[in-house]
């Protein structure tokens, strides 16, 4: 195997990162963290996903200014990413094709992907579909019902979606049956994982595919008004549209990044997802990072209105970034990203994804905060047709 | 110095035979029921035991001990009674505790190492720890002289043996196939190949684990590994029997029976 790879060196964001997991994946883990690394340095790897993201994402992704909406913010200036517009509907689609182009170079024919949701399962289902790739989709079996057009949508991609009904029938359980396919089918299979969790090397490779977003956005501000934001903002579950957005302006200091975790019915009532901003330190599904866990280190059932945010950890590199103080995490409770979900649906006619409204309600926090000088960059992960079903329940809207 | 788990495979290879190593969650199917099962296990011919710390995500599991696990935890196991099942177990049979990395970190690792040292516990199998992150690990186990046991898998290349299997003591944990814990209906030939393949990198002790389950496949594996571990069998028994005695009894004449093929011809 790889001698270019030495987790002791790579794989850690200060004391988080790096592999937890059982020896027979290490091989796995190994040549996956080398074909990504060839990957990053080989222009015609990039080249390839790039045009993929030309003529199937519909990349660059635009930025919009939401007037109405910020006058509710303070006033500031707000401008949207617009990671809702992509195809897939979700910034997802930009990790999936990254990997499953490197699933064909690594020769393996069958992917298989964890969803909360269904979004991530979506996005790999399309990936898959578009690459003639074999596809199974791990998913809670309460999550099956809470989003049966989902599994419909992955169905009809033509990946298979295997119900998971131990534990507590979610997202985390979905990725520890997903893992114990991998352990089994190795040979074969590749994990595509949907988030910036998970041993190395999946933090720092989906971060890498996700960086398009902060790149791009970087870019769109300069030449909209010559100058960077003074904040951006996004939603956190595990983290992926947060790092990818924020990466890219790490170095530029004056720039604050936000990360608005689910914090459900509110940290103190224990019914949140804010993993950061509640949990404390230590090691879920091969990576150490923050945990929401009890006294005996066992996993604590998180909560969200927003299945997509609705997990008990956080990708460590954000749990590197809290601690560093490069990055601030704050948690935007059920009722204030509804309350955001409705006023940018009706003052600017864009339904967001109810994870997004997370950071569309920290971007009013924060624009009050600052006044009417501070221009906020806000990452509109996804878009909320999936989310009807659940708005019109929160609103009592009758269907 | 030297742990019971250490003497007994001195014994067992005196006497030209694999020892006999039976797994159980701590908590399952009750408190005293896993300690009334684990005693039965060693009165039929267990040679030392796993006591399994349940954990809410057990990755490396099978569907058998991932239910047993979940019992386990509705009962209300936690570190104190897998500490407690430890020590009742220690008296009679060399034990090591069996843990996914979350729970011990939560407890504190010199911590644990120590309770599990003072309720007489020979050591501890981390099936999810690498050892690129075990530093701590190994200092404080060192220090406090409890074997560290490791796991490893078919996949894991030479070299990698090479370098697990010298962090390794007590016994190294081979993994007989791709996959989770459970019966199988055979042993899987990559077991021989890896224990193969061990014996040039290491000369400790080699206990073949995952999918043996019959008298058939553990007179199979003692022929050529020097420890023979069930697990989901055992609980199996426990799942279906209708009374608890009648589950005590089922184990205690399993043991029995596995406990008959170990001698090497």
């Amino acid at each position: 195997m790889s001698v270019a790879v030495d987790s002791n060196i790579i794989g850690h964001f200060g004391p988080y990162g790096g592999r937890f997991v059982p020896e027979a994946l290490i091989g796995a883990l190994d040549e996956l963290a080398l074909a990504h690394e060839l990957a990053l340095k080989d222009p015609v790897f990039q080249a390839e996903l790039a045009e993929l993201h030309r003529t199937y994402t519909g990349r660059p992704s635009i930025i919009t200014e939401v007037k109405r909406f910020a006058e509710h913010a303070g006033g500031a200036r707000i401008l949207l990413k617009r990671e809702d517009l992509n195809h897939t509907g979700s910034h997802k689609i930009n990790n999936v094709l990254g990997q499953a182009l490197l699933t064909k170079r690594m020769g393996k024919k069958r992917i298989i992907a964890e969803t909360g949701a269904g979004q991530h399962g979506v996005a790999a289902a399309t990936a898959a579909a578009l690459m003639g790739l074999d596809c199974v989709v791990y998913m809670g079996e309460e999550d099956t019902k809470r989003q049966s057009l989902n599994v419909a949508r992955m169905k009809l991609l033509g990946a298979e979606v295997i119900p998971v009904t131990q534990g507590s029938k979610t997202l985390k359980d979905a990725i520890n049956e997903a893992m114990r396919d991998w352990v089994t089918n190795v040979e074969t299979t590749h994990y595509l994982l949907g988030t910036v969790a998970g041993p190395h090397p999946f933090p720092t490779m989906v971060r890498d595919f996700h960086r398009v977003i902060g790149i791009e956005a970087r870019e769109q501000c300069l030449e909209l008004m010559g100058r960077l934001p003074d904040v951006i903002l996004a939603c956190v579950g595990g983290g992926s549209n947060a790092i990818g957005i924020f990466h890219p302006f790490l170095d530029d200091t004056g720039v604050r990044l936000i990360g608005l975790e689910a914090g459900g019915s509110g940290i103190e009532s224990g019914l949140h997802a804010a993993t950061i901003s509640g949990g404390t330190p230590g090691v879920l599904h091969g990576t150490r990072s923050y945990v929401l866990q009890d006294e005996n280190g066992q996993t604590v059932e998180s909560h969200s209105i927003s299945a997509g945010l609705d997990y008990p950890g956080v990708g460590p590199e954000h749990a590197y970034l809290n601690d560093i103080g490069r990055a601030e995490y704050r948690p935007i409770t059920d009722a204030q990203a509804m309350e955001a979900f409705a006023l940018l649906c009706k003052t600017e006619g864009i339904i967001p994804a109810i994870e997004s409204a997370h950071a569309l309600a920290g971007a009013m926090q924060v624009g009050k905060e600052l006044g009417p000088q501070a221009v906020l960059l806000v990452n509109l992960s996804g878009r909320g047709d999936k989310d009807v079903q659940t708005a019109a329940d929160y609103f009592g809207i009758p269907l | 110095m030297s742990t019971p788990l250490d003497a007994l495979f001195i014994k067992t290879r005196a006497e030209n035979r694999a020892a006999l190593i039976g797994y159980l969650p701590a908590g399952f199917p009750t408190q005293q029921g896993c300690i009334d099962a684990l005693t039965a296990m060693v009165e039929g011919g267990v040679d030392a035991i796993e006591i399994g710390y349940p954990y809410s995500d057990p990755v490396m599991d099978g569907p058998v001990i991932q239910a047993a696990a979940e019992t386990s935890l509705r009962n209300g196991t936690g570190a104190a009674e897998v500490m407690a099942t430890l020590s009742a177990i220690a008296k009679i049979a060399p034990t090591v505790v069996m843990t996914y990395w979350n729970p011990i970190e939560r407890y504190g690792v010199n911590k644990f190492l120590t309770d599990i040292k003072g309720n007489g516990g020979s050591g501890v199998i981390t099936p999810d720890l690498t050892i690129e992150e075990s530093e701590p690990w190994i200092a404080a186990s060192s220090k406090l002289d409890t074997n560290r046991i490791y796991v490893v898998a078919p996949s894991t290349t030479d070299q990698r043996l090479k370098k697990v299997t010298s962090a390794t003591s007590g016994f190294v944990y081979a993994a007989s196939l791709m996959g989770v814990t459970g019966t199988r209906t055979t042993v899987s030939t990559s077991a021989l190949t890896l224990v193969s393949r061990l014996r040039e990198a290491t000369h400790l002790p080699i206990a073949v684990g995952l999918g043996v389950s019959t008298p058939e496949q553990a007179r199979e594996v003692a022929q050529y590994a020097d420890g023979v571990i069930v697990g989901s069998a055992f609980i199996r028994l426990l799942q279906e029997a209708q009374s608890p005695q009648e589950g005590v009894d089922k184990v205690r004449a399993l043991a029995q029976e596995l406990s008959k093929g170990l001698q090497r011809s």
